[in-house]
């Protein structure tokens, strides 16, 4: 017979004893490599894919104006500094002329010259056209000798030819002068546009080489987006598309534009496509050219077919596919994608219907032989 | 015939029970330092799973990219794509970095993967346990679920922000890192970007070196200074073969005509598993020599402890003539059935215990039922002590004293 003390305690033993191996039984099934893989499943849904391009680029100027001499020389004076406005035709500032000023009144000078001999020339003409006159008129009633009468013909011919070469000369004069005038002009640093100086690269004083740039205006008008896309997801790419434009220092105004055109080169070494995006409404406050912008493109709506998202592609020795539960066990099931859009959704052109199931999240890497377990979220997975 | 063990636990389990889980504990210590041991291996070998690539192209010489540094122009991954059995191939950045989010930071390895479709190049996460894959080519995120991130943080790597777009498990690197994918060309940029001021140090070093700053040749500083802040560098091209395509047949052949280093599979394993993590896959490995000697040596002294208690009783069996046979059997039975208790606990505690570790501590099945073995073994040749004791008791014993 036994104390009830005693079946107390075998009744202790017994309960520690049984949840002693449920627990072990429990952590021996549903953990490490024999537990079941949690996954969750969604169904496939037939659905209309926005797709939209992503690429990122910089705030260019479509025309930049690089002003500076034709030739060497030094800064003389300069107006303008990086931000002012400017107008077509204002005079930006200018060089050192050197010697031309000199150059220009010795070339007045000479032209004043080319004047006077020609006014000297034009009186030696006329004195000669009215000495020839009378010798032919003496010639005629024979009161002078036929020689004398050939001289003053030959020298009215030569007093001709004497004014104009005295009237070319002037005109060569005038030319010169000209050309002068011309270069001295050619100094003034002037502003083909209406703009904004961007660049002041040299100071008063500085000399600068031929064809070098002093001043670089722009047409805040022209400024542009040059994009980056990368090639393997840039198809459907075309001018006119509508974009959304997101500078880096403005990251939550999301600007409108468009696709002006795709470059017909592409970058070969980055493997890039180039495309160019022009603003719908320049922002008031101006872009800094240089600046980094997210550009996104919508391309055009595609028409309703089974989408899924891209979480839920598998591959499987060389099978792109997805994973679907059949009675509880798992299938592979090859598919055929098409587009895929930014939110992460790419359609199934063959291989599943709308209303399929398929595997999107899962713990761990499936195979064939795993088993499962539906869940609603994974652990940690929480949003 | 009565248990004689099951009667004498019987009157005293409580103390018996509470040995036995303080036992279990020691155990449990014990197969989690094996799981230890075993995720430094898992995670080197998680680490090549996940990069789905069946063969690593490296720069020559090197033992790349994860053992050492490698460098190659990312452009050679087209003329390998050229070579016969070689299904995909695609370029991968790897670098272990701080990742900042918003105060706090964390240690992750940052992995660059080629655009395209999931599945379409290898380097891809091949699952992911909530969100998205990368669809943009800048800027986003798959961050694994050890780096403490969620879905839709924003992380600074650099001077960039990434949106989190997609959550891993088990992506880490070979030091159990965890890894945070982002595009390609941003990872290329991550390991080559400066910041500002060193950029802007390096513009000014450039501009005095009289080399590059002539007044005569005007835009040259700008090439120069403009040809040294871009990156056309990747650590590493992940290959997968075709079906059926001897590994070590197109490895020789990369080698041969490309003049580059490739590495299989096999060879990959040998150098994360025996070089990168082999001083502390020993050095857990010691530790697990000393703790599984001190485990036995606290069974035996328990097992004999529990037996010199009850010494006394063993001499009235022995007097009242009860066979030794009977006797040994009785302590052998009680050294088992403490072995089993505390095997039980030792592997509940160290399997509930084991996620909370911030390294992966793998439980394998097969190094607990080794483990039980050995416990077993343990328990019978400490109780074997036990036994000799008992045997050469005086049953006078009984009586006297």
């Amino acid at each position: 017979m036994k104390s009830p003390s005693l079946q107390r305690r075998t009744l202790g033993l017994v309960a520690v004893v049984v949840a002693l191996l449920t627990l072990f039984v429990y952590v021996a099934v549903r953990s490490g490599p024999l537990a079941p893989v949690a996954v969750t499943v969604a169904e496939v849904e037939s659905r209309a894919l926005k797709p939209s391009l992503f690429g990122i680029g910089t705030v260019e100027a479509r025309y930049t104006y690089k002003i500076g001499p034709s030739f060497a020389g030094r800064v003389k004076r300069l107006d303008v500094h990086v931000g002012d406005r400017v107008k077509a035709g204002q005079i930006l500032g200018e060089m050192d002329p050197v010697d031309l000023d000199d150059r220009v009144s010795s070339q007045e000078s000479g032209l004043k010259r080319a004047e006077a001999a020609l006014r000297e020339a034009t009186a030696r003409q006329s004195y000669a056209e009215t000495q020839a006159r009378r010798y032919e008129e003496l010639l005629a009633v024979r009161s002078t000798s036929e020689e004398m009468a050939a001289t003053k013909r030959q020298e009215r011919q030569i007093a001709d030819a004497a004014l104009s070469a005295a009237r070319e000369d002037l005109a060569r004069s005038r030319s010169d002068r000209d050309a002068v005038v011309a270069q001295r002009s050619n100094l003034r640093l002037i502003s083909p546009v209406d703009g904004v100086v961007l660049l002041r690269d040299a100071d008063p004083g500085t000399t600068i080489v031929a064809g070098q740039a002093v001043v670089e205006v722009i047409d805040p008008k022209s400024l542009w987006i040059n994009v980056r896309f990368d090639q393997i997801s840039a198809s459907g790419l075309a001018a006119d598309l509508p974009v959304r434009i997101a500078l880096r220092s403005r990251r939550d105004q999301l600007l409108n534009g468009r696709v002006l055109r795709v470059e017909p080169k592409a970058d070969a070494v980055t493997e890039e496509l180039l495309a160019k995006v022009v603003f719908d409404t320049l922002p008031k406050s101006l872009p800094a050219i240089g600046e980094l912008a997210e550009v996104t493109v919508d391309l055009p709506r595609l028409p309703e077919i089974p989408v899924i998202s891209n979480a839920a592609i598998r591959r499987d020795g060389d099978k792109v596919g997805v994973w679907q539960v059949v009675d509880g066990d798992l299938r592979f099931t090859p598919i055929k994608l098409g587009t895929s859009d930014l939110d992460g959704y790419v359609q199934v052109l063959d291989g599943l219907q709308a209303g399929d199931k398929t595997v999107i999240h899962s713990e761990k890497a499936l195979t064939a032989k795993s088993r499962v377990k539906i869940v609603e979220r994974l652990v940690g997975a929480a949003r | 015939m009565i248990s004689l063990a099951g009667r004498d636990i019987h009157h005293a389990w409580g103390k018996f029970v509470l040995t036995g889980f303080g036992l279990g504990l020691l155990i449990g210590v014990t197969l989690i330092m094996a799981g230890v041991y075993r995720g430094l291996v898992e995670d080197g070998r998680a680490l090549l799973d996940n990069s789905g690539a069946d063969l690593w192209v490296v720069q020559k010489d090197t033992l790349g990219p994860y053992a050492e540094p490698s460098s190659l122009n990312d452009d050679i991954y087209r003329t390998v794509l050229a070579m016969p059995g070689v299904d995909r191939a695609a370029n991968v950045t790897y670098l272990t970095m701080q990742v900042r989010k918003g105060e706090e930071d964390v240690r992750a390895m940052v992995v660059g993967i080629a655009p395209g479709l999931p599945g379409s190049a290898p380097g891809w996460p091949p699952y992911l346990i909530a969100g998205r894959q990368i669809t943009r080519g800048h800027y986003e995120a798959v961050a694994d679920i050890a780096s403490g991130l969620k879905l839709g943080d924003r992380l600074t790597i650099r001077r960039n922000h990434y949106a989190v777009v997609g959550m891993t498990r088990r992506m880490v690197s070979s030091g159990g890192d965890p890894m945070v994918f982002i595009p390609l060309k941003d990872a290329q940029d991550a390991q080559f970007l400066k910041d500002n001021d060193a950029i802007w140090q390096s513009r000014r070093r450039t501009e005095a070196n009289p080399a590059f700053n002539r007044p005569g040749v005007p835009g040259l500083l700008e090439a120069v200074i403009a040809s040294q802040s871009t990156n056309s560098s990747v650590n590493a091209i992940l290959v997968a073969l075709k079906p059926e395509q001897a590994p070590d047949e197109v490895a020789e052949s990369i080698r041969r005509w490309k003049r580059l280093t490739v590495y299989t599979r096999a060879q990959m394993e040998d150098i994360v598993v025996t070089k990168l993590i082999a001083t502390s896959a020993k050095q857990i490995g010691m530790f697990l020599v000393i703790l599984a000697i001190v485990c036995a040596a606290i069974v035996a002294f328990i097992i004999y402890t529990l037996t010199m208690d009850k010494i006394r009783e063993i001499a009235v069996l022995k007097l009242i003539g009860t066979r030794n046979r009977t006797i040994a059997w009785m302590i052998m039975q009680q050294a088992l059935a403490l072995g089993t208790i505390g095997f039980v606990v030792g592997k509940i505690a160290a399997t509930f215990s084991a996620p909370i570790f911030p390294k992966y501590v793998f439980l394998m099945p097969q190094d607990s039922i080794a483990g039980f073995l050995a416990m077993m073994a343990i328990c019978m040749l400490a109780s074997l002590v036990a036994i000799r004791m008992a045997l050469k008791v005086d049953p006078a014993e009984a009586i006297g004293g």
